[in-house]
């Protein structure tokens, strides 16, 4: 990274260090736009509770009795294989679905949340898979959509793209991100840097919990390694971190609690005490089935293959 | 690309030059285009130079320019507006009814013709969002509902389907310098439409890349549902556009109107296609997203200097038609691949 585009008091290893919030708003005025979230709560106080939340579109159960919590500086990560329910808990807590059973407690208030709209006000913010972003526009246009900074009143209330295009350039320096060049379309960068965009976009603007859909299922280790890092500096930054995932050895460096679904349903919720990264691993690919599965591999290569040819032999 | 890291990207990019970034501009084609069909006239004929030929080129370019623009940032945001060109009749037999049949007062009849057009484009706006039809569908709907009843509610009420006896009315003629009139400058005689002309393309490129609603246009029509995940008011935006497409019919249906003091069932009918086609000539991408209002203008330009040139060079006015569709077809293919690079080449 080069040090020379983390201007605006940023330190050269602007990496390391994320400056607070409010900070940034400083150093160029009336910048506020988006923040009308609450403030942070001191760290470890809960912001999203849910209790017993289960969601059924009509006759399925996509979803049923799961029980967890997100606390302000602490990462919750959901683990997850395919079609265990992952996508349905994120729409309940990005209130994108409403909740058909459970009680969805924000700050010590239950909720029903109507609209994706209703969350980001009470400061829950979701980076999606697809990222909600727009290719064709640039990077600064995308960092500000739906919530552009402008200057001046009335019929001259204009966007304020100098301002823009440097907070875009600073934020992303201080994800590890230097774009030579901020009006290139979005499209044209690479997946984990969009990610990055992403992420750095919700943060700045406010959010208290940060819901993330697999950051990190379409990244190669080194990118994957980078989005880790930043949400360790959201987290550090004392906002409760959702962190979805299949990959347990994704999840366990940077979690604090551990919920894990499978078939619509939370096999538990664990305190980072209460686990360990092998345990994790185990309950996470079905437990004595992986482990039956590594003996074999471990053990006898050859009598894997013994055992499903005679099994084909068997079924035909 | 998994192991691309930040430092890496500087050292694979090429530096982009000001030649390439400008022909990535959307309204690029367009401006080539618009110089070689000025060029060729200004050498071909004799009067496309004079200040009356310019005056009429000018004058008949302003009049499509005014809705082509507005149908481009519709088109930016990602919709269709196929009733544009009924609307201009619509709103000028709506003024005409109102007066001379009613006698109802003419500035209220103005602006009564603007709200119903308004609520026009809302109505268009709020069914192709609601629905989830598409806007071609939609707006094709509208198109043929307003084309018939233009005519036979006219006939209807004042027995015949062209507007008479607009002269007569009170107050004509302290409204119509507004839309209709005209002056003179560097000797050529202006129409008043040029100046709005000259006014949309003004504000429509501020509102594009200068306010927060043309951010919207752009993400509306570039991703929907992207936009409306971070809090873009996604129905807002595409029903405004519908109704800037219609107030702008309403304001060329004023200027015809008020130019020749009287309009009939058949007017704006067809010109439709030609909006749209100014609109992609201009680069806006079919697909939305990709656009300005600056190309549609010169789009409209196109048109209008083609139509007098063709005239001009006493050709068969015929051929008019031809060149657009030629031109349209280029102007897609260019659009295409200007946009593929615009992707991939960074």
């Amino acid at each position: 990274m080069s040090t020379d585009e983390t201007r605006a008091g940023q330190p050269a290893s602007g990496q390391e260090d994320v400056e607070p919030a409010d900070a940034r708003v400083d150093d160029s005025g009336a910048e506020d736009a988006g923040r009308s979230a609450p403030a942070l709560p001191p760290r470890g106080t809960p912001i999203i509770e849910v209790t017993g939340i289960g969601k059924s579109y009509g006759q399925v159960i996509a979803l049923h009795d799961v029980t967890t919590s997100v606390r302000a500086g602490e990462v919750t990560c959901v683990l997850g294989d395919n079609g265990a329910g992952k996508s349905t808990f994120i729409k309940i807590l990005a209130g994108a679905h409403e909740h058909s059973e459970g009680k969805f407690v924000v700050d010590g208030t239950s909720r029903n949340m109507s609209s994706p709209r209703a969350a980001l006000a009470l400061g829950i913010a979701t980076v999606y898979q697809d990222l909600a972003v727009v290719p064709l526009m640039p990077v600064w246009r995308n960092f500000f959509l739906g919530s552009e900074l402008t200057r001046g009143l009335g019929p001259i209330k204009r966007l304020d793209i100098a301002a823009m295009k440097r907070i875009t350039k600073s934020e992303l320096a201080a994800m590890g991100i230097d774009l030579r060049d901020v009006d290139q379309p979005i499209g044209t960068l690479s997946g984990g840097e969009r990610q990055c965009v992403a992420i750095a976009r919700a943060v700045y603007f406010g959010a208290r919990a940060l819901i993330l859909d697999e950051p990190t299922a379409a990244l190669g280790v080194r990118q994957s390694g980078i989005v880790l890092k930043y949400i360790a500096k959201a987290r550090d930054r004392g906002l409760g971190v959702v962190f979805i995932t299949h990959n347990p050895h994704h999840a366990y460096p940077v979690g604090d609690r551990f919920m894990l679904l499978r078939r619509g349903r939370s096999m538990g919720d664990f305190a980072k005490s209460e686990i360990t990264l092998d345990e994790l691993v185990r309950m996470m690919s079905g437990g004595a089935e992986l482990e039956a599965l590594a003996h074999e591999l471990q053990d006898e290569p050859e009598s894997a293959l013994t055992k499903s040819l005679r099994e084909e032999v068997e079924t035909s | 690309m998994s192991t691309t890291t930040a430092p890496d990207v500087d050292e694979r990019m090429v530096a982009t030059s000001r030649a390439t970034k400008t022909l990535r501009r959307p309204e690029v084609g367009s401006a080539i285009a618009a110089l070689i069909v000025f060029v060729f006239f200004s050498v071909y004929t004799s009067e496309f130079l004079s200040d009356q030929g310019v005056g009429t080129w000018l004058n008949s370019s302003s009049r499509i320019g005014i809705v082509a623009v507005a149908v481009a940032l519709l088109m930016i945001g990602g919709e269709f507006d196929l009733s544009t060109g009924t609307m201009v009749g619509t709103s000028g037999l709506m003024v005409g009814v109102l007066t001379t049949h009613y006698g109802l007062n003419i500035f209220v009849a103005v602006v009564v013709a603007l709200v119903a057009a308004l609520a026009i484009g809302a109505v268009n706006g709020i069914l192709v969002m609601k629905t989830g039809l598409p806007s071609f569908i939609v707006t094709l709907g509208t198109f043929f509902a307003l084309q018939g009843v233009n005519v036979a509610l006219t006939k209807a009420i004042i027995g015949q389907v062209a507007i008479q006896g607009m002269k007569l009315v009170p107050s004509y003629d302290a409204i119509q310098p507004i839309f209709g009139g005209s002056f003179t400058f560097v000797g050529a005689s202006v129409d008043m439409s040029v100046l709005w002309f000259i006014g949309v393309i003004g504000a429509a490129t501020w509102l594009l890349l200068r306010t927060r609603p043309g951010n919207w246009v752009f993400a509306v029509g570039g991703a929907q549902q992207s936009s409306r995940q971070v809090g873009v008011p996604v129905l807002a935006t595409k029903v405004g556009l519908f109704m800037a497409t219609a107030g702008a019919g309403w304001l060329v249906g004023m200027v015809t109107l008020f130019k020749s003091s009287t309009v009939n069932g058949a007017t704006g009918v067809g010109d439709e296609f030609i909006f749209i086609i100014c609109a992609v000539v201009g680069g806006c991408l079919l697909t939305g997203g990709f656009g300005s209002a600056i190309g549609a203008a010169l789009g409209a330009m196109i048109y209008g200097m083609t139509q007098q040139g063709i005239v001009y060079a006493n050709w068969d006015s015929d051929w008019l038609k031809a060149f657009l569709g030629i031109m349209l077809l280029g102007a897609v293919l260019v659009n295409n691949w200007v946009r593929k690079r615009a992707e991939v080449s960074r």
